[in-house]
């Protein structure tokens, strides 16, 4: 093809069109069909295309574009879908149908987000109240001392199929950071001391650390007016002796908080009181009667006549708050158990031996 | 006595270590309390039958398996029974037990203590199948198959051979080695029982040839029935896996997923054998087996016959463990054994064995990285890709590791055993076989 335009060229630049057609009838012959042929091809290929893009035309919402424009892109899961799109597609499909998108909610983008959503799709947003990780288990290095050396592969999987634990605690955090790999935050991190995942405000709980535990230990819980929070730190659901055997914070079951609640919030099962968050007024009546200081409250302001010892993982969620409870730390540690500085000493030695 | 075989699929050589092999069994003294778990057996938990405060004799039924693949469990010796409460099995979790504080040694009337030979084999097929199950028995290898449920041929299915297995492959273990050698004569007996049942007029005994005194022990005694062979095989670890004996002694393969009886045989080991024995002819429940206690740091490499429920901690300290030097031990054997969280755990009728290590045995190589030398291939008895199939397991892609049969990995170990890069290939085979055996089991509910 390209030579014969070629020769057709060389041609046409030497004289006139026409008469070097005609001399070259074999070459006029071959170029007409070749057109022909060609535009031939084409429009029927356009006919068909035109027909199947009819027939199996995809009529989508456009709203769906818009909608996923709102959100974050993330594609955490959080939502419970696939990724963005996806949770876009069932938005506005939800819009449709039922006219209200009341059980779908964007835990990344929050009630912003949800609000944007709603107006794009003509609906109102209900308010969500922002949700975080919170881990329930307190067992330290220092709380839950080691028993046996675990040097398997190093993830919470493995160790929770292949033995209950360093220090024996059958419900316990194992320490090895499956809800550190899985968060795709940064909001999740084990603390060298303690041996214990951390949770810090990036957090948008997407409930990918909670999948990703083998233990459940991992919990999401409202994130409570200026981020005060009360929770039972803990999930062994053994009598207490057997549980204080392995952790010395551990909830021992005594239904102590139970009966102080006024709000009825706290519900004793399997030996394990549990705090429904939602009913929780966040008095803080149950904090102090807790015998083995299982119940953790967080962010509150420093109760005067008694101080309260604070879950250590969750000192550092606010680093202001955080400083002021280590301070009130130190002088409750003094009265109980050996002064501060043989804690450290403490501290030092069992990070030598990690 | 013929040449010898093996099964031509992968395998390794470990060291053997058999130190307690020439130590004859020796009866373990009845401990002052016993911890009895209701499930001890491969398959659904047994119900218990009695409550705290009641009085029980040895070989009385305290739980029964009422599920299809279930085993009954019989008290191991009398006393009156403290509690029934969540204790500490070998894995470290707490699973519902029945601890009994002992007072003397009273047996259940029915069963014959005396140690006379019965040979006479009076009960129909029948029979022997319901007392199999009455009795408790499972497996004593280490899986702890109720033993009644490989008797139950499935309709379309024909048994052919039944093969007892004498292999003993794993290292450090001698228990069912000296079993051979004292309790011959009734492990003979027991095969015959258990042909009956099967309905079978075959069977072959498989003896690997470490243990030259039981071939030969065994030989002399099956002479004089012309139905039982005696096999010796060529020392390969994991010739003692059902499958993997099948493939050596008839030279049949067992499909992917499928039972042995698909190919016309079932396997059981010495000591079921044994215990058929004593509970088709002496009407004894299984209430005690036979443990090795061995290990470097151990003074004494025993083989006791223990009651079940005794604590694994009096077995050490009778046998001379040493505590100080020990880093790590281990129920079962090495390569398939698991290491305790505590010692003070119970024997249970899936005890083959109690392994100490020395301090430096027991901590394992670093892992490093893959360098793809294809030796885990190579080992694998199942012509499986452990390679392969950490990777997946490692990244969480279950289906595509159901897909590269997963679910047929033995866990013998082979491969973990022979990774130069220490990686521990049999962890994550474990993880993904328990992962996939979630997902298929929720399939099925669906």
């Amino acid at each position: 093809m390209f030579l014969l335009l070629h020769t057709c060229f060389k041609q046409e630049s030497d004289g006139s069109v026409l008469t070097n057609i005609k001399e070259n009838k074999e070459v006029n012959d071959v170029l007409i069909f070749a057109v022909v042929s060609l535009s031939a091809i084409g429009v029927s290929a356009a006919v068909i295309l035109y027909v199947v893009a009819q027939k199996f035309k995809v009529i989508e919402d456009p709203r769906i574009d818009i909608v996923e424009e709102e959100l974050p892109a993330a594609n955490c899961g959080g939502c419970g879908f696939p990724g963005c799109r996806n949770f876009a597609e069932a938005l506005v499909k939800k819009a449709s149908n039922d006219n209200s998108i009341e059980g779908l909610n964007c835990p990344v983008g929050g009630s912003d987000v949800m609000s944007k959503v709603a107006g794009i799709l003509g609906l109102e947003a209900s308010e969500q109240d922002p949700l975080i990780a919170v881990i329930r288990c307190n067992g330290s290095r220092k709380n839950a001392p080691k028993k046996v050396n675990y040097n398997g592969p190093s993830s919470c999987a493995f160790a929770h199929a292949l033995s209950s634990g360093e220090n024996g605690c059958p419900y316990g955090c194992l320490g090895l950071g499956d809800c550190v790999v899985a968060c795709d935050f940064d909001a999740i991190h084990m603390d060298p001391d303690t041996a214990l995942p951390v949770v810090n405000n990036k957090c948008v709980a997407c409930g990918a650390c909670v999948v990703a535990c083998p233990r459940d230990i991992i919990e999401l819980r409202l994130k409570g007016k200026k981020e005060k929070r009360i929770f039972v730190s803990c999930i062994n659901q053994e009598k207490g002796g057997p549980a204080r055997k392995n952790c010395s914070v551990a909830c021992i079951g005594c239904g102590k908080c139970v009966q102080v609640c006024p709000f009825d919030a706290i519900t004793l099962e399997n030996n394990l009181a549990y705090i429904d968050y939602e009913k929780c007024k966040l008095c803080r009546k149950c904090v102090p009667v807790c015998p083995t200081e299982a119940i953790h409250e967080i962010n509150f302001p420093p109760k005067k006549p008694k101080p309260e010892v604070k879950a250590v993982q969750e000192v550092k969620v606010e680093k202001k708050t955080g400083d002021e409870e280590v301070k009130k730390l130190v002088p409750v540690t003094e009265k109980k158990e050996p002064p501060a500085p043989e804690t450290d000493t403490e501290k030092k030695k069992i990070k030598s031996n990690i | 006595m013929c040449a010898l075989k093996t099964f031509k699929l992968g395998g390794v050589h470990p060291p053997e270590n058999k130190h307690s092999a020439d130590r004859p069994i020796e009866v373990f003294p009845i401990p002052k309390q016993v911890v009895i778990p209701v499930n001890q057996n491969l398959g659904a938990p047994s119900s218990p039958l009695i409550k705290k405060g009641d009085m029980v004799t040895a070989g009385q039924l305290i739980a029964k398996g009422e599920a299809f693949i279930s085993s009954n469990v019989h008290s191991s010796v009398s006393g009156k029974v403290l509690k029934i409460d969540n204790m500490m099995d070998q894995t470290g979790y707490k699973r519902m037990a029945v601890v009994i504080n002992v007072e003397g040694d009273e047996w259940d009337g029915s069963i014959d203590k005396s140690d006379d030979l019965k040979e006479q084999i009076t009960l129909s097929r029948e029979e022997i199948i319901k007392k199999i199950h009455e009795m408790g028995i499972v497996g004593l290898g280490g899986a702890a198959f109720p033993s009644h449920v490989k008797l139950m041929i499935p309709e379309g299915k024909t048994a052919e051979y039944l093969l007892i297995n004498g292999v003993e492959c794993e290292p450090y273990l001698t228990a069912d080695h000296r079993l051979m050698l004292e309790k011959g004569k009734q492990i003979l007996i027991g095969a015959k029982i258990l042909m009956k049942g099967l309905g079978v007029d075959k069977a072959i005994i498989g003896i690997e040839n470490n243990k030259p005194d039981a071939i030969k022990h065994i030989t002399e005694l099956a002479k004089e029935f012309d139905d039982i062979k005696v096999q010796a095989l060529k020392v390969k670890y994991p010739q003692g896996g059902e499958k993997q004996l099948i493939k050596a002694a008839v030279k049949r393969e067992v499909p992917s997923g499928k039972l042995p009886i698909e190919v016309g045989c079932v396997v059981n080991n010495v000591g079921t054998a044994f215990a058929v024995y004593e509970a088709v002819q002496k009407n004894k429940p299984l209430i005690e087996r036979v443990v090795t206690v061995t290990g470097k740091t151990v003074k004494e490499p025993s083989n006791f016959l223990v009651r079940i429920g005794t604590p694994l901690n009096e077995l050490i300290e009778k046998s001379g463990g040493d505590k100080e030097a020990t880093g790590k031990v281990v129920s079962g054997g090495p390569m398939m054994g698991k290491a305790l969280n505590s010692v003070d755990v119970p024997v249970v009728k899936g005890t083959s064995g109690v392994l100490l290590f020395k301090e430096d045995e027991s901590v394992r190589v670093e892992m490093k990285h893959c360098i793809r030398c294809g030796r885990c291939i190579q080992v694998c008895p199942m012509g499986l890709e452990p390679v392969l199939l950490t990777q997946l397991s490692e990244r969480g892609r279950w289906e595509e590791a159901e897909q590269e049969m997963v679910m047929d990995c033995i866990e013998c170990g082979s491969c973990h055993y022979t990774c130069p890069s220490g990686r521990p290939l049999l962890d994550f085979l474990r993880l993904g076989k328990a992962k996939v055996g979630q997902l298929i089991r929720n399939r099925g509910k669906k």
